[in-house]
């Protein structure tokens, strides 16, 4: 069957898909690159090495490096009750982890004006401790947490309810801790399921735009994550350096990818033997 | 080291899972827990395992409380219907998983744990397996990993969860007289639970029949077909005849049969049962109980014959000569076996 070539009609849907493929998706990846170098190589790094830029970057980065190890543990923490417990309101805790997924990210961003605003309900008690949220970084992760908390939950909960139990349950009849258990048993079993929920959630925690962008109030050098500093550079007609951030992001994504198919080619064997099972 | 079960009551909401059962084991014994399905077999074993407490009861294991300790603590091997090898481990790793997560005072050298991990190997008859992967291994060999690794941990009492339910039944036979010969080699008090009463009586020196939660007879294989202590275990363990009927002044009438009832029968009325085996099969003429041959399938010496008697069906072994279908014959049986009902 693999090594049949495929007939007529069959040539003719690979090329359709294929060509919406390349339509798509390879075709603005590709515009990005080039609208990012249209005046040379030189522009394109000037653009880059502006101080602004870099603080989106790095703003960009911490955002990722705290809402994804949250939402990895949280994940794999609920996935774990979830599919190893039955309990009264499991159901509804399924719903609330799925709900980020189904309200608009614009939602999620003005839930904590709501809530921290200076006219929110919380406003004045944060303000009294002279905690700042909107306009600051910690509502920019404070909205990414909450737009990219189903990602590692969602991945983990289908894996987990099919795996059941029975193998925690051997490893404690055999002597293990609760501890031993879950890092010599339980993780182990989900990892692939883990990183693929973690990449997942890093791509979307970088390229968030919606939530961000109403918490953040896009200052400069301060709030400005890379998503929201491309769209400003692109309102102020600046092409070549709204495309060459936009680059970054493009690499960021790729890199993602690259990551996960090496990671898939390495253990191709351990994989295979897994998933037969 | 005797174990010995103390009135042990498990309700799971309002279902009772468990209602009142007491057993003892002795030293090196092989038991059966045979019951049909819900009748709380498996309840049990995890409770001797620890998985499920109980709510009232004691069970102690050479003098030791057991219910006070937890599940890791009890050095209880444990084998499932569903194998629960680690997927991700090979072969050897499973069987060294035991060893390995003992605190570091307790755990062998990795020469040690790597020598004992080949003996079990050995002992389960998959030399040179210990690099595959569980998903590599037939049901079979999966369930055979299983017991080194129980095994793997010296444990004080083996428990066995229906351990051939998942394997067709060509592996199952020959499983099962691997398993009592591993079982004599060790020494190891043995429980295992079955639903499958040919199993039950062909492994364990005594069965413990459950139902409904209620330990129905604990006896000897041998006792327990010959003269089980309720009706209910009489059709769990053979097949047989079972029919109501009536006993009055010393005589049994069943299905239109009158027959002088065995001396000391309580009038009232029972539930007479028979094994085929027991019982003649005699012409039409004869006393007897009145039955119809309705199916014959002729194998070997003898055939089994579907008969029906007072309106209700049962399999028989009879001898070739009477078996024709719709021929009307009786059954003379040498006893019948009464409970009352």
């Amino acid at each position: 069957m693999t090594s049949r070539s495929p007939t007529p009609g069959a040539a003719a849907l690979i090329l359709a898909a294929l060509s919406t493929l390349g339509l798509l998706v390879v075709l603005p990846l590709a515009m990005v690159f080039h609208e990012a170098f249209r005046q040379g190589l030189g522009a394109y790094l000037a653009a880059l090495a502006e101080p602004d830029a870099w603080s989106a970057m790095r703003l960009t980065l911490l955002v990722a490096a705290i809402s994804v190890p949250l939402n990895a543990v949280f994940g794999l923490a609920a996935a774990w009750t979830i599919a190893k417990f039955e309990f009264p309101g499991r159901s509804l805790l399924v719903t609330l982890i799925d709900l980020p997924f189904s309200i608009s990210p614009v939602v999620s961003g003005l839930v904590w004006v709501l809530l921290f605003g200076v006219n929110g309900w919380l406003g004045p008690l944060i303000q009294e401790l002279g905690v700042r949220v909107i306009f600051n970084v910690t509502g920019v992760v404070l909205a990414t947490v909450l737009v990219t908390l189903p990602f590692v939950a969602r991945e983990l909960i289908p894996l987990m309810e099919q795996q059941g139990a029975d193998e925690e349950i051997a490893a404690i009849t055999l002597g293990a801790g609760p501890w031993t258990t879950f890092f010599r048993v339980t993780l182990p079993n989900v990892k692939w399921g883990l990183l693929y929920g973690v990449l997942l959630c890093n791509a979307r925690a970088m390229g968030e735009f919606g939530a961000v962008s109403v918490v953040s109030g896009h200052i400069r050098g301060l709030t400005n994550t890379l998503p929201l500093h491309v769209e400003i550079l692109y309102n102020e007609y600046d092409f070549v350096g709204a495309f060459a951030v936009a680059t970054v992001l493009a690499a960021l994504a790729l890199v993602t990818l690259a990551l996960k198919s090496a990671l898939e080619w390495r253990h191709a064997g351990e994989l295979a033997a897994v998933r037969r099972h | 080291m005797p174990l010995i079960v103390a009135n042990i009551a498990k309700r799971f909401g309002d279902h009772i899972a468990l209602d009142g059962v007491s057993l003892e084991a002795r030293q090196g014994e092989f038991l059966a827990l045979l019951g049909p399905s819900g009748s709380g077999k498996t309840t049990l074993l995890r409770v001797l395992a620890g998985l499920e407490r109980p709510d009232e009861g004691a069970v102690s294991f050479g003098g030791e409380d057991l219910l006070a300790m937890d599940a890791r603590a009890r050095r209880i091997g444990m084998v499932f219907q569903h194998y629960a090898l680690f997927r991700h481990m090979s072969v050897a790793q499973n069987i060294a998983f035991g060893l390995e997560v003992r605190p570091a005072r307790a755990r062998p050298s990795p020469a040690e744990i790597r020598k004992r991990v080949d003996r079990l190997l050995e002992l389960v008859q998959l030399e040179g397996l210990g690099g595959r992967y569980p998903a590599q291994l037939s049901g079979g060999q999966r369930q055979r990993v299983a017991l080194a690794r129980a095994l793997a941990i010296e444990p004080r009492m083996l428990l066995l969860d229906e351990p051939f339910g998942a394997l067709d039944a060509r592996v199952r036979r020959d499983l099962r007289a691997w398993l009592r010969q591993i079982h004599d080699e060790t020494g190891l008090t043995t429980i295992f639970v079955t639903h499958d009463q040919e199993e039950a009586m062909d492994l364990a020196d005594r069965v413990a029949i459950l139902r409904d939660g209620r330990l129905e007879q604990v006896d000897t294989p041998e006792k327990i077909y010959e003269s089980p202590a309720s009706a209910f275990v009489f059709s769990f363990v053979g097949e047989g005849v079972q029919l109501t009927g009536d006993v009055a002044d010393g005589v049994l009438s069943v299905a239109g049969w009158r027959t002088p009832a065995p001396a000391g029968t309580p009038a009232g009325p029972v539930m007479v049962s028979f094994r085929g085996e027991c019982a003649d099969m005699l012409p039409a003429a004869a006393d007897g109980l009145p039955a119809r041959i309705l199916t014959v399938s002729r194998r070997g010496g003898s055939s089994r014959v579907t008969c029906e008697i007072g309106g209700q069906i049962f399999t028989l072994e009879a001898p070739k000569s009477l078996t024709t279908p719709g021929v009307e014959v009786r059954l003379a049986p040498h006893a019948v076996i009464l409970h009352p009902r």
